[in-house]
């Protein structure tokens, strides 16, 4: 990462400073900014709020929301929660993995375009099984109809 | 800006009025499931093409006189809970419901409803037996419920402070600052039977009361919004559709223990509660109920908003504290306990969002009333997430006691698609499974005990006869597995070897002794670890081998899955000739052509092509293939 590109930490930073327990609103913050927190982002946090390197990385891998890895352009969450677990969400996991030919180890695409994650539970049981693409809640989904969708995105037609 | 009691009342006498004058009420829901079916743009529309409307509005419902409105407000409301049928849109003050009202659906609203004063009945919630029910609160979904916790719900806009004022809001805030001690709340409290809802149980009154008496220069009070159970929505909908409600209460339970600044933690996974908040926050600091000298009661309190970032375990009150801190959100042994030492070492209470909702109900109407809802030891009603095989799915409130049985057939309306019921699974990873025989069971934190369950945070998962409740326990275990935090062997070691019998098990490699395995595991992780995560790990092991033992026997002998879901004990997938209809769509889903046979006269599956990847199952309208 150029250095430069550390600067916006700066602003981020600088909000926080001084109050207690502001290394998780941080890190938020700088994960929305770069998508993800490279050891770089992470090391200049921890000089910049004077704690250890060790204490930014223990917070950032104990998380699920922080990732170590830059993300697709879009985002998929296939809820794993037990309402879309009863109503049968595996396949639709399935579908989406064999569609962008993704597994459980690689889970963005070669051309960076899609990330594929599970999380348990977005609240939105009324829906199951559901789906979010960068935040927008797809429900009642099958296979199919997900396939349907990233093809859309695929070729760009609808913004997500 | 409010400066004294005074100014509150009038406050409220004029939301009051306001809310009169708004005339024809149309309120669009606005909770996370209606915005996913796109109520926003229904809400967009109604609000474009009432505009033009001639006043005054004349509507008839049904079979009643005439009412004429000389005004007509169109705004979003929070979830009403009955999320199965959303969008929803609610016309007050009437409480006409429409149901699944589409964009395209707004014209005859307008042209019907709002014009001709007429009923749009296809937009009415039918019953199975064809009955129409066009007021909300007839609705059998909504017959039975009680709702206290949700009552403003889907009722007010949640992002207009003078909509909460109209229901009397903050005057409980007010009772309290002016007319009582904090050691009168936390008697009214204690008094009223209030029991946390978060999942223990403990007496809230009795949990103020500690943190009251600690002395310390500086005590804390958080809202534990950290809904992590997956199959639980009742916090978000709470946070989302009545923020000023979830505000108060914790403003009283500062009042009530001497704190003076509190925290609302909420899970990362909930983008729209906490811009809810965040709005009724600063409304409410702007209106003078936030910060130095409340109502000039002398009374100082502030609060803000701390958002999680993923993990389960943060339900926990020590690890929740833990992460506020922003710190890994590990539990820590107690004692000592919050009241005493809590964030940052001073004094902390620690509420769930549900509890604290109860609590401007029971200052406004006593101890006594809420005593008389629900249960001697369990007092008050309960929000219940049914989601699942049901096919009413939504959020409900009930009062204590109700059984299981009304809650799933009279409110949920049964199972789906016309299968049988096999077990619930109440209160998520961490509670247990009923089962039939349960269904004359009251529900109320005593009875689930006993029966190996717990009310925990109110989810509950209906499940049918295609469910495997070895999978079911096996997916359970995966999730606490995944969740456990690492820092006692217990959890951490006990629930990975649990749950690698479970999966062997599944994959049709169980062994002989396998179960009395997991019985002796269950019982040394229940017993030695440290937090509530690994005490509860367990549960739905254990209740699903109480109750289908033989189920994991058919797994570990035949190795066979009666309920057909343990892929790797299936050869393929069948077609159910009684129940297909012939129609042909498995055929076209399937991506390795295994299905032949004509439109009309039938399919079959070939066993040696069948891949088992289900693509058939899922688009069968009828649920013919298993």
């Amino acid at each position: 990462m150029e250095k430069e590109g550390l600067y916006k930490l700066d602003s981020i930073i600088e909000k926080f400073r001084g109050k207690s327990g502001s290394l998780i609103p941080v890190l938020n913050e700088a994960q929305e900014e770069y998508g993800y927190l490279p050891l770089e982002v992470q090391d200049y946090i921890a000089q910049q709020l004077n704690i250890p390197l060790s204490k930014v990385y223990g917070v950032a891998t104990f998380y699920a929301q922080y990732s170590m890895e830059p993300k697709g352009e879009y985002v998929i969450h296939v809820c794993d929660g037990t309402a879309c677990h009863v109503r049968r969400s595996t396949i639709i996991l399935d579908a989406i993995k064999e569609k962008l030919q993704l597994t459980d180890e690689k889970n963005t695409t070669d051309n960076k375009k899609f990330t594929l994650e599970t999380v348990s539970c977005l609240g939105a049981c009324g829906l199951a099984p559901v789906v979010t693409i960068n935040g927008k809640v797809h429900g009642k989904m099958s296979p199919k109809a997900v396939k349907k969708i990233i093809d859309e995105l695929d070729g760009g037609e609808i913004d997500a | 800006m409010l400066k004294t009691l005074t100014d509150l009342n009038q406050a409220v006498e004029k939301a009051g009025e306001m809310i009169k004058k708004e005339g024809l009420q149309i309120l669009v829901c606005a909770g996370t499931g209606c915005v996913a079916n796109g109520s926003l743009e229904v809400f967009a529309d109604l609000q474009e093409k009432t505009r033009e409307l001639k006043l005054p509005i004349k509507v008839k419902l049904m079979d009643e006189e005439e009412e004429s409105h000389d005004n007509v407000t169109v705004k979003i409301s929070g979830c009403h809970g009955f999320c199965e049928k959303g969008p929803l849109v609610k016309i007050l003050p009437m409480g006409l419901l429409y149901t699944n009202v589409k964009q395209k659906d707004v014209d005859k609203i307008v042209e019907d409803t709002l014009k001709a004063g007429k009923l749009v009945k296809k937009l009415v919630f039918k019953s199975p037996d064809k009955e129409l029910y066009p007021r909300e609160e007839e609705i059998p979904f909504y017959v039975l419920q009680n709702r206290v916790t949700l009552e403003n719900c889907g009722n007010i806009d949640p992002e207009d402070i003078n909509d909460y004022f109209a229901t009397g809001g903050y005057t409980a805030l007010s009772k309290v600052l002016f007319e009582m001690s904090p050691a009168e709340v936390c008697k009214e409290v204690l008094d009223s039977g209030l029991r946390g809802r978060g999942g223990a149980g403990f007496p809230t009154g009795r949990k103020w009361e500690f943190t009251r008496r600690a002395e310390a220069d500086q005590k804390y009070v958080i809202i534990n919004g950290d809904e992590g159970d997956p199959g639980a929505f009742m916090d978000r909908s709470v946070m989302e559709g009545d923020p000023h409600r979830v505000i108060e209460g914790l403003i009283i339970t500062g009042y009530a223990t001497g704190a003076t600044r509190g925290f609302i933690y909420v899970r990362a996974e909930y983008p729209l509660a906490v811009k809810r908040l965040k709005k009724a926050i600063s409304d409410a600091r702007e209106s003078g109920l936030l910060g130095e000298d409340i109502l000039g009661s002398g009374f100082d309190f502030d609060l803000e908003i701390k958002e999680g970032a993923g993990a389960f375990v943060c339900g926990e009150e020590t690890a929740l504290i833990a992460s506020i801190e922003g710190n890994r959100g590990m539990p820590r042994p107690k004692p000592p306990f919050p009241a005493n030492s809590g964030l940052w070492g001073k004094p902390t209470n620690i509420n769930n969002v549900e509890t604290i909702a109860n609590i401007p109900r029971i200052i406004i109407n006593g101890a006594e009333w809420f005593s008389s809802i629900g249960q001697p030891n369990s007092t008050g009603t309960k929000t219940f997430a049914i989601t699942g095989d049901i096919q009413n799915t939504g959020l409900i409130e009930v009062p204590m006691g109700i059984t299981l049985r009304e809650v799933v057939f009279d409110i949920g309306g049964g199972i789906k698609d016309g299968n049988e019921f096999k077990a619930v699974q109440i209160g998520g990873p961490s509670g247990g499974c009923l089962t039939r025989e349960h269904f004359d069971l009251p529900l109320d934190y005593d009875s689930l005990q006993e029966a190996g369950a717990m009310v925990g945070s109110g989810g509950m998962v209906v499940m049918d006869n295609e469910t495997c409740m070895v999978e079911v326990a096996q997916f359970f275990l995966g999730f606490t597995q995944k969740e456990s935090c690492g820092k006692c062997p217990p959890c951490r070691i006990g629930t990975r070897r649990m749950l690698d019998i479970l999966t062997r098990i599944t994959a049709g490699e169980g062994q002989e002794g396998d179960l009395e395995k997991l019985e002796a595991l269950a019982r040394q992780i229940k017993e030695t670890s440290l937090c509530g995560l690994g005490k509860t790990a367990p549960n739905p092991v254990l209740t699903t081998l109480r109750y289908f033992r033989d189920e994991y026997e058919v797994h570990i002998r035949d190795k066979e899955c009666p309920a057909r879901q343990c892929k790797a004990l299936l050869d393929s997938y069948i077609i159910n000739e009684e129940k297909c209809i012939k129609c042909g769509l498995c055929q076209k889903e399937c991506p390795v052509d295994a299905i032949s046979g004509e439109r009309g006269e039938g399919f079959e599956i070939d066993p040696d092509k069948c891949t088992l990847c289900g693509a058939c199952k899922a688009v069968c309208p009828v649920n013919a293939i298993y």
